[in-house]
């Protein structure tokens, strides 16, 4: 067996007893692969005894989970409506112009930090009060 | 020994509060990280002998030390901000340490827990009717009503599942009480455990809040032996919105995908795997530990306005100057927590609109400041309380484009069972983005005129085109199977009804060639 067929049939042995496993298991692939690919949707099937398309239904409903993995690092920038009052929109290209094809951008809808923002995450990390100047810097040290 | 309190709150320490820890640590001071007092304008606060220090640099930790800090903003419980505020919710924001078990107890924690286990479950759910809490996540449905039909539901597992979902833009208080007092939330669910009979209880979280999740897991590791034989766990979400909708969340812990069931059967008697659930925000079950300690017919039920009842803990958000948290009985007007309370827009323009309640919420007009928070009033205004967010705009904002966004945010969150939402959210940024165009061209795909109120051969108007929105939103509103799209309609029309000027003149109608 492959070292991800082990490590995916572990991950579904750990949650396997829980009421309703399948979240549990998705979050855990996904944190332990960056994805949860077509590969990781069938052996999860066949260890909790769905279809590959009852798997595939659900992980493709979620935006968390990911077909392919992307080695890029991750900034997320929040974009509803509260940073949007604070001016997000207004840097988003400065964010953008720092990234260039190594960092990823993501759009996510509120961090929780509505009253400080505009706002953003990179891995745990959040970061407040941002402006065009100190997102760059955000992105360039992602 | 200095004790030197700041918050380890998520905004605090985005705001750089861990680094100022590590700096008073260096200077020999004792760090207590306690929760937010909610003054998030100010965070990262520092507390030394009840005075406050804020928002504090690395830069400032010498002055603030010696006496001579430019930052200081005096006694903090004399604080405009916190001394107009009736805590009950958050009544150990800013005091306590999140996850010390000694400083809950210290605090009055438990009592509300060991009252019930002596009343029993019939006297905790009369003192919660008595109370008059309702759902404190956006419907205000009364909770000891949906607390009795659990309890007198047949079963024999039932469950106590807190709705942590809080995805609503301009809304943290669900955050706030889950990173700042997370026993208040645990003890709440172990009362309504004792309440309904339920052995089982989670607390279903979304995946942004990386925080709330450590502490949650931390605090519910620390108390196992005090909720006993009551169990709970945490279950982190995977980024979908639709699911704090209660019955697309049940689908989601069920393991499917989050798509919304039809009521009835209510999750009362049908809820997660088919058992009798009580679904309960954060802070309605926070709320729960106070009345069951003081007695339902006493303190909560004697604050409010009307029928509701109690406090409302309002997050003032979005481009306001004193952004945060505000707990405070329900009969508060708009322009009271807008301009005294939240000092007015941060950037110093004019307010332009209030968006109150999060992405479904109406965009009310700085005329109608007078409106009282209480859910009827709201209600009757065509406008809802929602979970007491409000975010305020200054004159720069587009409100045609916050429609269009509405609308947007709606598509790409549709949980995709009912049509309404699915495909008329799609079609409203169409005929937002034809509004703003200046109508509908003549392009020949428009072949249906007795259907549409297009005339055949030349296209739609602005104005045909406003009509055909307002009809889709009466639709989406009275069709959809759940809020996210019965609620849409909201921010779209107020929109539309107070700033017409943001999606028709901004351009001028183009001509009409042949």
């Amino acid at each position: 067996m492959s070292d991800k067929s082990t490590r995916i049939g572990e991950i579904v042995a750990l949650h396997h007893h829980r009421e309703g496993p399948l979240l549990p298991i998705l979050n855990d692939v996904q944190a332990a692969f960056g994805c949860v690919d077509a590969e990781a949707e069938a052996l999860i099937a066949k260890g909790l005894n769905l279809s590959r398309a009852d798997v595939h239904g659900v992980v493709s409903f979620y935006h968390d989970y990911k077909p392919q993995a992307d080695a890029r690092p991750v900034v997320q920038v929040c974009r509803a409506e509260a940073c949007k009052a604070r001016g997000v929109e207004a840097i988003v290209a400065a964010a953008e112009a720092a990234a260039g094809a190594r960092v990823k951008i993501e759009t996510v809808y509120c961090l929780g930090l509505c009253s400080a923002g505009p706002a953003a995450r990179t891995g745990d990390d959040l970061h407040i009060r941002l402006d065009a100047q100190s997102i760059a810097e955000l992105v360039e040290n992602a | 020994m200095t004790l030197v309190k700041i918050s380890d709150d998520a905004l605090a320490r985005a705001g750089g509060a861990d680094r100022l820890a590590a700096a008073f640590e260096a200077k020999g001071c004792e760090v207590h990280r306690v929760s937010s007092w909610g003054m998030h304008w100010l965070e990262p606060l520092v507390e030394i002998d009840g005075q406050g220090f804020g928002p504090a640099t690395l830069a400032d930790v010498e002055a603030i030390l010696a006496g001579t800090s430019d930052k200081a903003i005096g006694t903090i419980t004399e604080h405009p901000f916190i001394a107009g505020q009736v805590r009950y919710t958050f009544a150990r924001a800013g005091k306590t340490r999140p996850l010390s078990m000694e400083d809950y107890a210290a605090t009055g924690g438990w009592a509300g827990l060991t009252r019930a286990r002596q009343i029993g479950s019939e006297a905790i759910v009369a003192e919660v009717t008595a109370s008059g809490l309702r759902g404190r996540g956006g419907a205000g449905f009364p909770t000891g009503i949906k607390w009795d039909t659990v309890r007198k539901a047949p079963g024999d597992r039932k469950y106590i599942v807190c709705n942590a979902d809080e995805g609503d833009s301009g809304t943290f208080a669900d955050r706030a009480l889950m990173e700042g007092d997370p026993f208040a939330l645990i003890e709440g669910m172990a009362i309504a455990a004792n309440a309904v009979g339920a052995q089982q209880g989670y607390i279903y979280l979304r995946s942004e809040y990386p925080d709330a999740i450590r502490k949650l897991n931390a605090a519910l590791d620390l108390c196992a032996d005090i909720i006993a034989p009551f169990k709970c766990e945490v279950r982190v979400g995977a980024g979908a919105y639709v699911c704090g909708e209660e019955t697309s969340l049940l689908n989601s812990l069920e393991g499917k995908r989050g798509e919304v069931r039809a009521k009835p059967p209510l999750p009362a008697l049908e809820g997660f795997l088919g058992s009798p659930t009580v679904v309960n925000n954060v802070l309605s079950l926070a709320a729960v530990p106070h009345i069951l300690t003081e007695g339902g017919s006493s303190a909560y039920q004697n604050i409010g306005f009307g029928r509701s009842r109690g406090t409302m803990p309002i997050q003032l958000a979005g481009n306001i100057r004193h952004g945060g948290l505000y707990e405070i009985g329900f009969g508060v007007t708009l322009g009271q927590l807008v301009n005294d309370i939240g000092g007015g827009t941060a950037s110093g323009r004019p307010v332009k609109a209030v968006q109150v309640g999060g992405p479904l919420g109406a965009y009310l007009h700085p005329d109608q400041f007078d409106i009282v928070f209480d859910y009827e009033t709201y209600t009757a205004a065509d406008a809802l309380i929602g979970h007491g967010g409000i975010t305020v705009f200054d004159d720069t904002a587009d409100m045609g484009a916050m429609a269009r966004f509405a609308m947007e945010f709606c598509a790409a969150e549709s949980c995709g069972k009912c049509t309404p939402c699915r495909i008329g959210a799609v079609r409203g940024v169409e005929i937002i983005d034809r509004i703003r165009a200046g109508g509908r061209q003549r392009d020949g795909v428009e072949v249906l005129p007795q259907i549409h109120n297009a005339p055949k051969d030349a296209g739609r108007e602005a104005a045909q085109e406003i009509g055909l929105l307002t009809d889709l939103c009466e639709t989406m509103k009275f069709g959809s199977l759940c809020a996210l799209g019965g609620f849409t309609p909201y921010p779209v029309m107020s929109a539309l009804k107070n700033w017409p000027e943001d999606f028709t003149g901004r351009s001028s109608l183009p001509e009409v060639t042949e």
